[in-house]
């Protein structure tokens, strides 16, 4: 490997690195907050290195990996998140006074896997990338033992990955038996070659692709797991795999998707169509009926993911910026939601409910605060980044003439609306009993991590030119 | 800093220090408030000025600020006014004043958050009046919204979820249809001319299919007509009104009504002119049914504020067919019908928040013989009531004769119609005065008339709808200078 190879490859061995030293530093000693600080100070590690593969990219390292602007892009994007998701663990109390120090282990083996993902350009990587997340997540899932919701989240989780992983598997197996190559671009070559109408099983082995991703990604048909997942999860894990997760697997797909060629892509567009208006209305409408802050969450994760379908099926470079722009603000914005929740939420147990929301905005405006913008952030109201993150999804849908598709987002969106609402309007209710409550000030962590992501919702809201034009330049050289 | 922006920022900054003044320092917090509207005034009426030799001022802009926002969309950071936007600019920050020192009383509680909403809403009118890049319009559009939420929600009356709650999703609905209708409108003017801008300065003349324009011009329509409202969404605005507190009531009556009414003379017609005149019939028959459908159930009511709010329905119908007759005349009638409106309605509502602070109810067989006890709130409720309904000398009669005069030219049978209304606007405006200050007192017990600040408050409204009436030319050249851009 070339000195430049190495440069490109350092942001991927940050994490890793910092996995190991973590798990050394443990059997040293056990000490949360410093544990805390070496994974953070690993992330920030990462982050800086992302600056020298900046300059490097694009560059090819291995058959396995790339790391071009788009890879650099969404890696900022996943170490940024999984740093707050870090801090706003480490604030957490919800977890009946259990060490924390295994969660960070695994919250840093999980960014690793995404990460790996959004560099991947080979099936090997992709699936390694995908299950160094799906293993450190059965862990994170389920680590608060002594929850009966915690442990059922996990195994329901450990079923139903395994089983998208052998759907998965048995797709690229299809797809590379017919190809001869597990590389994107020659599959996409390949895929080519056999016009004018693809082959049928490299049709169907994409399919059962997509269909493992799905679940990844929990669209419609594949969502079943995420409301008791979400709930079941304590508040940073659910945070993490709303958005780390998801957009690793969702950077990935991208790629491949726009890998392809028309023929390909042709054969997928009405499955990814079908399901992106599914997911939308399904999750939309599911969520109308909840009751519980953790399970809106998870419904309108349904509904963002297949906004963000609808940003990819434009396949434009329009649409591709549109799909990171859209990541950006909704990771920034969820993870402030779960961090709210997470914030609440006492050691005997978690502020899920609505009814734990009441009154909140007069006892703890700041809190409140937060917790609204994401809200109208997420219903993708003005001065919030969700707003214009929808508005470039729109844009970018009707500029590939995606009509249908369109106007379901924005039915959509009025629909979410309610439910978005309605957790504001619990929480602007006068309080039952008036006076202060017994709940400790915030940790000095949890209260800067909020602060600064409600300032990047708002940020992205108001000034989105800075971070466009960054996207543009590094999506500019990839596709 | 040019104007434009420096008056927006002062409104979002006031509500900012308001807010942080807070529930400690009410008083400052007032001031606070007050001081910032009046600087926003001083800001607007420096921007009026006459034409060569005191001639109206024809074509250009008063004032204009043109920066890049997004340029990766063409999206720029547009405000202009011309004579339309700055009258009801000075609308807007004139009623957002009253409103202020209406409050006084009736918010006690959260006083800080309450200005702060209270401002942003007014910072976010007077965005749409001002703002000509689409995209910025809709992001004032939609920031209108969220405050005015908080303002029902929390200081409303006693269903204040629900009409909070309705009010949102029917706004925010259609304004989404809008946003659709913008986005399609600039790939369209894309696919012609190969320019990507959300300026509507570009975008007009855009050359489109007869049918996608129809389809387009009417995501505006929605959007503008449920905002009016124009029968049959105006289901939300008789809650909102009745459940928002005093100044939220004032405020949507007397302005977000008007965004509406605003955004079909700025963007609806001149974007789509062609669209607009085959769709004319049906905005006509529209207006006429506001009219007659809003003053027959405003008769019916029984609580007052509610009684109020139809009437906002029927008035706004006379909006509806003056934008739809296509002459300078009823468009110029359109133009002081909204500030008419803005000024009668809005005096109307402080009045109903005033007496309910005296008697804590909206219901009108609880109310009746007060004129006896509270002399001076009776007269300015007749001046009032006479000014709602049209009497010669106050601002409406002027508006809606304009209106019906350019309707009757190119729409004889509509402007026939729609002066049905007038009869009716007088039958319920006297029964309001009927049944509040005339006939037996229903309850027992002293009230206090009006204080030297609820007076006052009034006595403004009462003298602008006067001048308005008695010598309407500074203002109709005013708005002739916005209408004859166009």
């Amino acid at each position: 490997m070339t000195p430049s190879q190495w440069t490109g490859l350092a942001p991927l061995i940050g994490p890793a690195a910092a996995a190991v030293a973590v798990l050394l530093w443990i059997s040293v000693r056990r000490a949360d907050r410093t544990t805390a600080l070496l994974a953070g100070a690993g992330l920030v590690v990462s982050l800086w290195l992302l600056v020298g593969a900046w300059d490097v990219a694009p560059l090819r390292i291995g058959p396995l990996l790339v790391m071009d602007g788009y890879a650099v892009f969404f890696l900022a994007l996943l170490y940024a998140t999984a740093l707050a998701v870090l801090a706003i663990t480490a604030a957490y109390r919800g977890i009946g006074g259990e060490r924390k120090e295994e969660l960070y282990l695994l919250l840093l083996l999980a960014t690793l896997g995404a990460a790996v993902l959004v560099a991947s350009t080979h099936f090997a990587s992709f699936f390694l990338g995908l299950e160094t997340l799906s293993i450190a997540l059965y862990g994170m899932i389920a680590y608060y033992r002594r929850r009966d919701e915690g442990i059922e989240a996990g195994i329901k989780y450990l079923v139903l990955t395994g089983a998208s992983s052998a759907i998965l598997v048995f797709g690229m197996a299809l797809v590379y038996a017919q190809t001869g190559t597990m590389e994107f671009r020659a599959i996409a070559r390949a895929a080519t070659g056999m016009l004018p109408a693809v082959d049928p099983m490299v049709g169907a082995g994409l399919a059962l692709l997509f269909a493992g991703v799905g679940f990844k990604l929990a669209v419609v048909p594949f969502h079943l797991w995420t409301p008791d997942v979400y709930a079941g999860a304590p508040a940073p894990v659910g945070a993490f795999i709303a958005t780390v997760s998801k957009g690793g697997v969702f950077a990935l797909l991208l790629r491949l998707f726009l890998n392809l060629d028309d023929p390909g892509r042709a054969a997928l567009f009405p499955v990814i169509g079908l399901v992106a208006a599914a997911s939308m209305t399904v999750g939309n409408l599911l969520a109308l009926f909840q009751h519980n802050v953790k399970r809106i969450l998870a419904y309108s994760s349904i509904a963002h993911l297949g906004y963000l379908l609808v940003a990819l099926l434009a396949t434009s470079r329009l649409g591709v910026e549109a799909a990171a722009y859209y990541l950006a603000a909704y990771f920034a914005t969820t993870v402030a939601a779960f961090g709210v929740v997470g914030l609440r939420s006492s050691d005997r147990d978690e502020a899920e409910t609505l009814e734990a929301y009441r009154g909140l905005f007069w006892r703890r405006p700041g809190l409140s605060l937060v917790l609204t913008a994401s809200m109208l952030s997420l219903a993708g109201i003005p001065l919030t980044g969700g707003f214009v993150a929808k508005f470039f999804v729109l844009s970018a849908g009707a500029g590939a003439a995606l009509w249908t598709l369109v106007v379901f987002l924005a039915v959509n969106s009025a629909i979410g609306l309610y439910y978005y609402l309605r957790v504001i309007l619990v929480m602007i209710r006068a309080p039952e009993e008036p006076g202060g409550e017994t709940v400790p000030a915030l940790p000095a962590a949890g209260g800067i991590t909020l602060g600064i992501l409600l300032v990047a919702i708002v940020w992205l809201g108001v000034l989105p030119g800075p971070l466009q034009r960054w996207i543009a330049g590094a999506v500019a050289g990839s596709f | 800093m040019s104007p434009l922006p420096l008056l927006i920022l002062v409104l979002l900054a006031g509500g900012l220090f308001s807010w942080l003044a807070g529930d400690r320092r009410p008083r400052l917090c007032r001031w606070i408030a007050a001081a910032s509207l009046l600087a926003g005034i001083g800001i607007a009426l420096s921007l009026f000025r006459a034409g060569p030799d005191g001639a109206p001022f024809l074509g250009g802009w008063l004032a204009e600020t043109d920066v890049d926002w997004i340029p990766r969309l063409g999206i720029g950071f547009h405000l202009a006014v011309d004579g339309l936007s700055l009258l009801l600019v000075v609308l807007t920050l004139l009623l957002g004043l009253l409103s202020v020192a209406a409050s006084r009383n009736e918010i006690a509680h959260r006083v800080g958050f309450f200005h702060f909403n209270l401002l942003w809403v007014l910072a976010g009118v007077v965005g749409v009046f001002t703002a000509l890049d689409l995209f910025l319009f809709y992001f004032f559009w939609e920031l209108m919204l969220v405050p005015m939420y908080f303002l029902i929600g929390i200081w409303g009356h006693e269903n204040r979820s629900y009409a909070a709650m309705k009010f949102f999703l029917f706004t925010q609905a259609s304004g989404l249809l809008m946003l659709l209708s913008i986005i399609g409108l600039v790939w369209a003017n894309h696919a012609a001319t190969g320019v990507l801008s959300f300026d509507s300065v570009d975008l007009i003349g855009t050359a489109v299919a007869p049918r996608t324009g129809m389809f387009l011009m009417l995501g505006f329509f929605i959007a503008f007509a449920v905002k009016i409202p124009a029968v049959p969404v105006h289901t939300w605005l008789p809650d909102a009104h009745t459940q928002a507190p005093t100044a939220g009531s004032v405020i949507l009556a007397g302005l977000l009504l008007k965004t509406g009414a605003y955004g079909l003379i700025r963007f609806a017609v001149p974007l789509f002119p062609e669209a607009s005149e085959r769709f004319a019939p049906v905005g006509m028959v529209l207006g006429v049914v506001g009219i007659l459908y809003g003053a027959v159930l405003a008769f019916g009511q029984t609580d007052l504020k509610r009684l109020v709010a139809y009437t906002s329905v029927s008035h706004m119908g006379f909006v509806l067919i003056g934008v739809y007759a296509f002459n300078e005349l009823a468009w110029q009638g359109v133009v002081i019908q909204m500030i008419a409106h803005g000024l009668s309605t809005g005096g109307l509502f402080l009045l109903v928040g005033m007496l309910y602070e005296r008697l804590h109810t909206r219901d009108l067989a609880a109310m009746g013989g007060l004129w006896k006890a509270i002399p001076r709130t009776g007269t300015i409720g007749l001046m009032l009531a006479l000014a709602s309904l049209g009497l010669p000398g106050m601002a409406n009669f002027v508006a809606e004769f304009l209106i019906l005069v350019g309707v009757y030219r190119t729409q004889p049978v509509y402007a026939i119609l729609a002066t049905a209304g007038l009869v009716f606007a007088a039958i319920y405006s006297l029964r309001i005065v009927a049944r509040v200050f005339h006939g037996p007192r229903a309850a027992t017990g002293a009230i206090a008339d009006l204080s030297f600040r609820e007076t006052a408050i009034l006595a403004v409204v009462i003298l602008l709808l006067l001048w308005v009436g008695l010598y309407p030319q500074p203002v109709l050249d005013t708005a002739l200078h916005g209408l004859g851009g166009m």
